[in-house]
Order: structure tokens, then sequence, then C-alpha cells
């Protein structure tokens, strides 16, 4: 009677453990002994293989193959194995409180209880079995079974009983846990769902909202007749308000393109006048279709949209204008840019006696006027055209100097001037050795 | 200012963009016609002839602004003096340009003139006295191209103020003035 103090455990034909439905092993030891220490009546179990798993503590004798369990459900406390100076060299031991029936058989809801130690003999970290027990408990997995069993069996008792219990560890068990934590997660996600579905619904009006609007917008401009100062005022009013909103693109380019790139047009005027001020009243085209799509972020222009935006500036009464140099270079510039005042900054730059000897490169004259050096060189390129510079190209690069030509006389080109620019150069250069 | 082999350069020789082809039509046209003198004088001055594109001309080259006019500016330059009748092009690919700082006509008269002066006429001299004989030594004719004074003596002839005759070898050309 004594020996049968704890249930057995059903062994398969090579010995190994015949598992629960849902039972996942996480520990194995070997060489361990379980006593029963303060019960001398009960014989103490010596090595055996122990098997810890999700819901027993399997005991294996190898050598008669048969086994024994302490089923987790009855495991009421677990203590540290802590170590002392009295058990430093002895075995690593856990000891487990196990609620026991009144004959002295280890089960679930026990009125007594016994103190059950493992021993363990063999190369073994306490602390890692200790951990894995400690788990295993919190994780109860023990009853999750036992309720889906108890489903099984209420919902066809009959099917229950005569399934085929399937061997539900290893890699199936791993496989089956994961199908436990999909299912709940979709359970959650559901929940979820039916609030999304409601935000979609709302959605779907504003949807058609915006499209009712659209619809009205089209027939709006293509009835041009029809169109007088009030509804052209609540166009725009309508055009602002779902620009806000962010949406900009309502109507399509294709139907009513004006009025897209007329909004963009506007747009455009307004931001870039910032911009310009900084750069010093011009800016290469290519960069102002950075700084814009930059700053609005999400709803990018094309090129072309940029183009026919600028293009359109002629229409309105806007500060700024769209300008291309011979060079094929377009900027976009203030009106009240003056070209004239560039060029009287650029030969007062070419005059001065450095200038004289060496010429002023693009990045030169860039520093000083405060520009890009891209828009620099179009400038003096400009200026020579008007005959106010000359240029030099040597490997050293691409140099202006102001334009000495003009002052020379060629029926008289031995003479030595000593006036104006000619003069200025001749002593600039001679000063220099 | 610098000179060139006894030269005087003028002071934009310095300039560096006078070395670089000008794109603006109104500063290239004075460009050109401040190289077309320079050209002149210079090849005036130190009895060149003949200019080679692809050789090294000495006017061409500016070492002290480290400056060279390209192939380009070269032909450009010389065409403009070809047009203008104060040179010709030797060769169908422009490479040999000859520089009439004096016209044939002009060198015509002179060879008259000098003939006159000197009382050769009814003499005859040599071609080859004439390039680079006592007689010419200190005038302009002192080491003329061959074909510009043959060209020049040939235009003489037309006019029926020279006769030229081969001797028995090309170095024995004459001519024979008269009056």
């Amino acid at each position: 009677m004594a020996a049968n103090w704890l249930p057995p455990v059903l062994l398969t034909a090579s010995g190994r453990p015949v598992f629960l439905p849902g039972e996942i092993e996480r520990c194995l030891l070997s060489a361990v002994d379980l006593e029963a220490e303060e019960n001398p009546a009960l014989p103490t179990l010596r090595s055996g293989l122990l098997v810890l798993t999700s819901h027993r503590i399997l005991w294996i004798d190898e050598s008669s193959s048969s086994g024994c369990a302490i089923p987790l459900a009855a495991v009421v406390h677990v203590f540290h194995p802590k170590k002392s100076l009295r058990n430093m060299f002895a075995s690593p031991r856990v000891r487990i409180q196990v609620s026991t029936s009144p004959d002295g058989r280890v089960g679930e809801k026990g009125t007594r209880s016994e103190m059950v130690t493992i021993v363990m003999r063999g190369k073994t970290d306490p602390d890692v079995f200790y951990g894995r027990l400690l788990e295993v408990l919190r994780s109860r997995t023990w009853e999750a079974s036992e309720e889906s069993e108890g489903r099984e069996r209420g919902s066809g008792s009959g099917e229950g009983s005569a399934r085929v219990r399937m061997p539900v560890v290893g890699v199936s068990g791993i496989l089956r846990k994961e199908q436990e934590m999909w299912e709940s997660t979709d359970k959650s996600l559901q929940e979820a769902f039916h609030d999304l579905n409601a935000l979609m619904s709302k959605a779907k009006e504003m949807v058609q909202l915006a499209e009712n609007m659209r619809q009205k917008l089209l027939l709006g401009s293509n009835a041009q007749a029809s169109a007088n100062d009030d509804e052209l005022g609540s166009k725009q009013e309508i055009q602002d308000w779902l620009l806000s909103v962010g949406i900009v693109s309502l109507v399509t380019k294709e139907s009513a393109g004006a009025l897209y790139h007329q909004q963009l047009s506007r747009q455009l005027a307004d931001f870039v006048k910032l911009p310009l001020e900084k750069a010093g009243g011009m800016i290469a085209l290519i960069d102002v279709y950075c700084l814009f799509n930059r700053a609005r972020g999400t709803e990018l222009i094309s090129p072309e949209d940029l183009l026919q935006a600028c293009a359109l500036w002629e229409k309105f009464d806007v500060p700024v204008m769209l300008r291309k140099f011979d060079s094929g270079v377009m900027v976009i510039q203030n009106k009240a840019h003056s070209d004239d005042e560039v060029f009287a900054r650029i030969t007062s730059l070419a005059q001065k006696p450095d200038a004289l000897l060496m010429g002023i490169s693009p990045s030169d004259a860039a520093l000083t006027l405060g520009i890009a050096p891209a828009l620099a060189k179009e400038h003096m390129l400009t200026a020579e055209s008007k005959g106010l510079l000359c240029r030099d190209v040597s490997p050293d690069g691409f140099r202006f100097y102001i334009n000495l030509f003009k002052e020379i006389d060629p029926s008289d080109i031995y003479s030595i001037k000593t006036t104006g620019l000619v003069g200025a150069w001749v002593s600039a250069t001679s000063t220099s050795g | 200012m610098q000179k060139l082999g006894g030269f005087k350069l003028p002071h934009f020789f310095n300039y560096p963009p006078y070395f670089t082809l000008q794109p603006v039509r109104e500063t290239r046209e004075k460009q050109v016609q401040l190289w077309k003198e320079l050209i002149l004088d210079y090849c005036r001055s130190q009895k060149i002839f003949v200019i080679g594109l692809e050789e090294d001309f000495p006017l061409f080259s500016n070492p002290v602004i480290e400056r060279s006019l390209s192939h380009e500016a070269r032909e450009v330059f010389l065409s403009a003096l070809v047009a203008e009748g104060r040179a010709e092009w030797m060769d169908k690919s422009h490479k040999k340009c000859l520089i009439l700082w004096l016209r044939i006509q002009a060198w015509a008269d002179y060879i008259l003139n000098f003939v006159k002066e000197n009382g050769f006429e009814d003499s005859v001299m040599t071609v080859e006295d004439i390039q680079s004989g006592i007689e010419t030594r200190g005038t302009e004719l002192a080491g003329i191209d061959r074909c510009v004074l043959m060209r020049a003596l040939r235009l003489l002839e037309q006019k029926g103020k020279a006769a030229i005759f081969k001797g028995t070898s090309t170095d024995d050309e004459g001519v024979k003035f008269s009056a």
C-alpha cells in the first residue's frame, strides 16, 4: 500500500512515458531520488529518471520499466534549494510539499500533506530545475487541458471516449500551443474589429460626401456660362476648405486641370517668398522643386505641375516670375529684381585690384553676392553678353575679367594708357611685378 | 612692356581674356581686330612670311600669364587676315598661312621704287640677289619670301616693268627691269 503512494505512470514499449493530452516535457534529470523525508513509512525511490512536464513530475525506474508521478495539481509548495554550509557538499535537493489523501496517497485535493524531497544525484543545476518547476506550476496548464477535456466530453460524450488520444508532446505539442495562442489573438482581434467597422461606415459617409462635392465642382467648372461671382467664390471656399483638410486633388487634372494648377500656383507664390529673400532674390527652379515638395511632405507635385504653376503666374498679380536664361537654366525671381543692380555689383567686384589681376570666378561672385554659384555664373554670362565682362578659359578654370577690349584703340595699340579702366589695369599689373 | 625677339609687345598682351576666343560678337570683333594688327606688325618686324598653325608660334603664347591661343582661335584670327587679303592659306587644310604684311601689289611697287632709286633699270639681277644680295641689305626686300617675290615680279612682268627669265637652274632665275 505504501508503494502506491504515488499514482503510476504508463510507459510505452520503448520505455517512454505516455503523456496526457496537452502534456509537454519541460525538464529531464537523471539519477534522482524521491524521498518522503518525514514519513519513513513511504519508500524512497532511488536513482530514477525525473521528467518534469507541464502536468506532472514523473519518476521512471528504467531498469524495471515502471514509474510513478506527482501530479502538479497536488503540489502545494516548493522550497528553494538553499545552499548552506551544511549541504554544500551534499547533492542538491528540492523539497516540495504535496497534498495527500487520508491514507497517504499523493493526489490533488488531499486533506493531509507530505514532504517530498527530490534529490539530484546526477550533474544538474538545481536552480534551473527549480526555475522550470515554478514556471510549470505558474502556468497551470493541467487546468486548461481538464477544461478542454471537460468541454469535449460535454459536447459529444460518445465521440469523446471514442476519440484516439494523439500524443500532444514534442513538436505537435508546441504547434498545439501556437494554435491556442492564435485562437485567443483572433478572438481579441474580432472584438477590435467591431469598433473598426463602425469607424469604416463613418468613413464611407465622408468619402461619399467628398465625391458629391467633386461632382458639383465638376459640373460647375464645365458649365462656364453659368459661372457668376457668387458661385466662383463658394467654389474657391470649398477648394480652400478641402485643401486644409488635406484633400488637394479633389478635382482631377483631366477634367479641370486649370483649377488644380491655379490653386497650386497661388500656394507656390506664397511659399516661395521666404526662400527668395534668403537667396537674394533669385532661386533655381530645381531648388524650388525640392523645397516645395519637402514642405508639402506627402502630396508631392511633379516637375510638370511646378512648371505649369509658374506659367500661370502671368495671369495673376503675384510678385514673382519664372525666367529662363540662354543656357536653359530656369529660375524664379522677384519681379522687383533688377538685373542692372546685380551687374553693377559684379562690375564693381571685377574692378577691384585683385580681380583686375586674377579675374573672378563664379564662386567668388557667389560668395560676394550671396547667391548660389550656378546663379552667379548665369549673371556673369549675362553680364558678358552685355559687354561688361570677358571670359578667360584656361586649365585653371573659367574666370571673368572686366572688359578692357572696349577701351583699347586698335589704331594705337602700343601706347600705354594711364587713365580709365585700362589705366587701372595697367597699374594693377605693373605693381604686382 | 615685354619684348618678343626685339619686338615690343602691346600692354594687353598680358590680359588673359585676350587669349580666349570671346563668344560675344562685339567683344569678338574687337579682339579679332587687335590680333590682326599684332600679327601683321610682328611678322613685319621679324620678317616672318609663313605661320604654321600646328607649330609653336611665339606670338600665340604668353608664358608670363600662362596662356596660349587654341587652334580654333588661331584659325579664326588668320582667317580674318585672309578675308582682308592680308594673308593666304597655303593649303586646303589650313595648316600653313602666308602672311602678306605687304600686299603683293605693295611689294611690286616697293621693288619698282627700289629699282628706280638705285638705278637698276635695264640691269639684270638674279632673284637670289634680290632676296639676299648686298644691294637689298637694309631694305624690306632683304629676306623676302621667294614665293612672294616671284609673285610680285610676275605682277611687274604683267605690267611690262620687268622680264623674268630662267637660267640653267632655278637658282639662276633672273629679272630684267625696264623703266
